[in-house]
């Protein structure tokens, strides 16, 4: 268990410095109050704002272990919530709705899957054709327009609230958890990551790679499509043009701050969850602060850098070591910094 | 020999007035639901006006467009009609359209070529949209203090821009309103409604934020969702004004949940029409922009019926 939190602690200790950065600039942010049987505040906002970046860094996790990615989930995300909309909107009840989403996202993953896994295509040119037909997909069954309902029990994956805590916090929270557990006490994590460092191999010792590869595509679509049902239940309709549009990039991004390697092998489920928070607090931070829209993108540019930078392989250990001699005495962070060199 | 273009031009449509008139209509695509009713309302009026309408979807690429325009020559149609996927690059084709003397009429927005090589564009004025939606705030408000805050469409777009001018053009010379906080929703009800968030946070719960300007009807959509789970009741603690007039504005002023929108007509073919039968009438040259009514919907206005009518349109 510790071995897990010096391989997150990089990440936990940028989520504090950008809550600090953030603070500085809005000081309320780190308040929270209780009203009207909800918690509110900023915080709560990033948890519940970041839930479909942190859905889809989850399932995006696992195609990266493999050296694959998936850029197909913001597609996936609207195709789901629209399913979502038109069954909810037919008059065929909750839990149909809920299938439905979560089929398409299946279906979507298996799609992916087979064409990475069976055909043999390269995973970056596989998912881009759902990433660019999907949303034609997505229009078809919304007929081109934003599909309004008035579901409350569909609603209340958007906005509801359990405990006081808003329920997409909630579902990514679990999603992760379940996700974390499944690979890490079977056999699946090191199998997924034994793929990813070297596939022949793999196979050859006797893994059985197609199956797992076309899994974790499904498993990437299964977290996109509640992703998805979240984005539509928030806004109570299902936007194609705009639900999820280029989050697979922020997706990659939450891997990437996580300290995942692209060209796969060892992954981090807990560490990509945190670049999605890190993310998010970005975003919200910017929101708060009251800059004008123009520099939005440019800090969010600068922050990622920064980020990135302080986590290179090749600056992270001189960094840790130089930190080190200063105090002259071993810091934690060096530690785990290296490893997220690694 | 402009002239004698027209005249012959004038002769032509003469001899053909008699028939059935045919009509290319080039369309940039569906990526909204403004764009599926423009489509649809320039069919209605192309049918009730007894033209053939030659309808062409460029999927948001200007090289479909160009080739639309083509085949619309050389099949020989009366005129043109071209809502532009972007502002560059038409000079050519333009001028193949002149030489072949069917006039072409630009449609929601504007090319940077040469006037007189379209007929006539119609459009809505986009400055002017953001100065009817600031001056019902200010007759609302009269004198009382106003803190408003701003949703902008997509950073650096052109509604964004002339929508945020106007608006600030109309709130001028008023010291008691005042934009306090003004923020990029990328004119969606996701963007609309965290940007919402972030504003009711930042202000006191609400408690200090008198009305919302947004620069389209889905980011108003947006922040009153936000409003609502915030427990802010959007029109009447929180003024709530937009521009578009899309159907499910209606319903929320139905509600009573938004106060204006100031509309964005999709009917620019009606005045593009219009202006085209009087050019082949009598030759009459058109001015070189039509301007469409930004009209101002209120909760007095009937909302009910007014989603009832556009329902059905394609947004």
């Amino acid at each position: 268990m510790p071995q897990v939190f010096r391989r997150i602690l990089p990440q936990v200790l940028t989520l504090l410095a950008v809550i600090l950065l953030v603070s500085l600039v809005f000081p309320g942010f780190v308040q929270i109050d209780f009203e009207r049987g909800r918690l509110v505040g900023p915080i709560i906002d990033v948890l519940k704002r970041g839930a479909p970046v942190a859905l889809l860094a989850v399932g995006m996790t696992l195609v990266i272990a493999t050296r694959g990615i998936d850029l197909s989930v913001g597609a996936t995300m609207a195709i789901s919530g629209a399913c979502a909309a038109w069954a909810i909107s037919s008059g065929y009840g909750l839990i149909p709705a809920l299938a439905a989403a979560i089929a398409a996202g299946i279906l979507s993953g298996l799609w992916n899957g087979t064409l990475v896994a069976v055909f043999g295509i390269q995973p970056i040119v596989a998912t881009l054709i759902l990433m660019t037909a999907g949303r034609g997909l997505a229009q078809l069954i919304t007929e081109g327009r934003i599909l309004t309902f008035s579901h409350d029990g569909l609603a209340f994956f958007g906005s509801g609230t359990i405990l006081g805590l808003p329920v997409p916090a909630l579902i990514w929270c679990v999603a992760a958890v379940l996700f974390a557990l499944l690979v890490r006490r079977t056999a699946l994590g090191l199998l997924i990551e034994a793929i990813g460092i070297n596939r022949r191999a793999s196979t050859i010792a006797g893994i059985n790679s197609r199956v797992l590869l076309v899994a974790v595509y499904v498993a990437s679509g299964f977290c996109a499509a509640w992703a998805g049902i979240i984005a539509t239940a928030d806004i109570r309709g299902a936007d194609a043009n705009n639900s999820g549009l280029w989050l697979e990039l922020d997706a990659i991004l939450a891997v990437v701050i996580g300290g995942n390697s692209l060209m796969g092998g060892r992954f981090s489920i807990a560490a990509s969850v945190l670049g999605a928070l890190i993310i998010q607090t970005i975003d919200t931070g910017i929101l708060l602060a009251g800059f004008p829209s123009e520099f939005n993108l440019v800090i969010k540019a600068t922050l990622v850098i920064v980020i990135l930078v302080l986590q290179s392989p090749n600056l992270a250990p001189h960094l840790a070591r130089a930190l080190r001699i200063s105090r002259g005495a071993p810091l934690v962070g060096s530690s785990a910094a290296r490893e997220a060199g690694e | 020999m402009i002239k004698t273009l027209l005249a012959t031009a004038a002769v032509v449509t003469l001899s053909t007035a008699a028939q059935a008139q045919t009509i290319g209509f080039s369309q940039i695509g569906s990526e909204s639901g403004w764009r599926a009713a423009e489509t649809t309302l320039t069919r209605q009026q192309a049918e009730e006006r007894g033209i053939t309408l030659q309808f062409s979807d460029a999927q948001q690429r200007q090289e479909n467009q160009i080739a639309a325009i083509r085949s619309f020559i050389a099949q020989g149609v009366d005129a043109i009609l071209l809502a532009p996927v972007v502002a560059t690059g038409w000079d050519s084709v333009l001028e193949e359209a002149k030489e072949a003397e069917i006039p072409v009429v630009l449609l929601d927005r504007q090319v940077d070529s040469s006037e007189d090589l379209y007929l006539t564009a119609v459009g809505s004025d986009l400055v002017h949209e953001g100065e009817v939606a600031g001056q019902w705030l200010v007759d609302t408000v009269g004198e009382d203090e106003c803190r408003v805050v701003e949703l902008q469409g997509t950073t650096g777009s052109s509604p964004a821009i002339d929508r945020k001018t106007g608006f600030e053009n109309a709130i001028e010379g008023h010291d008691n309103i005042e934009i306090v906080r003004s923020q990029t929703g990328d004119f969606t009800r996701t963007g609309g409604k965290e940007v919402m968030e972030s504003f009711l946070q930042a202000e006191g719960g609400g408690e200090n934020i008198c009305a919302l300007y947004a620069h389209n009807d889905d980011m108003a959509i947006g922040a009153i969702q936000a409003m609502k789970e915030a427990g802010v009741n959007p029109g009447e603690d929180v003024l709530v004004v937009s521009i578009d007039a899309v159907p499910d504005i209606f319903q929320a002023m139905a509600n009573g949940d938004a106060n204006a929108t100031v509309e964005l007509t999709p009917n620019m073919a009606g005045p593009a029409f219009d202006a085209l039968e009087a050019y082949m009438a009598d030759g009459t040259e058109p001015e070189k922009f039509i301007q469409t009514e930004s009209k101002l919907y209120t909760q007095d206005d009937n909302p009910e019926a007014e989603y009832e009518a556009r329902k059905d349109l394609g947004y």
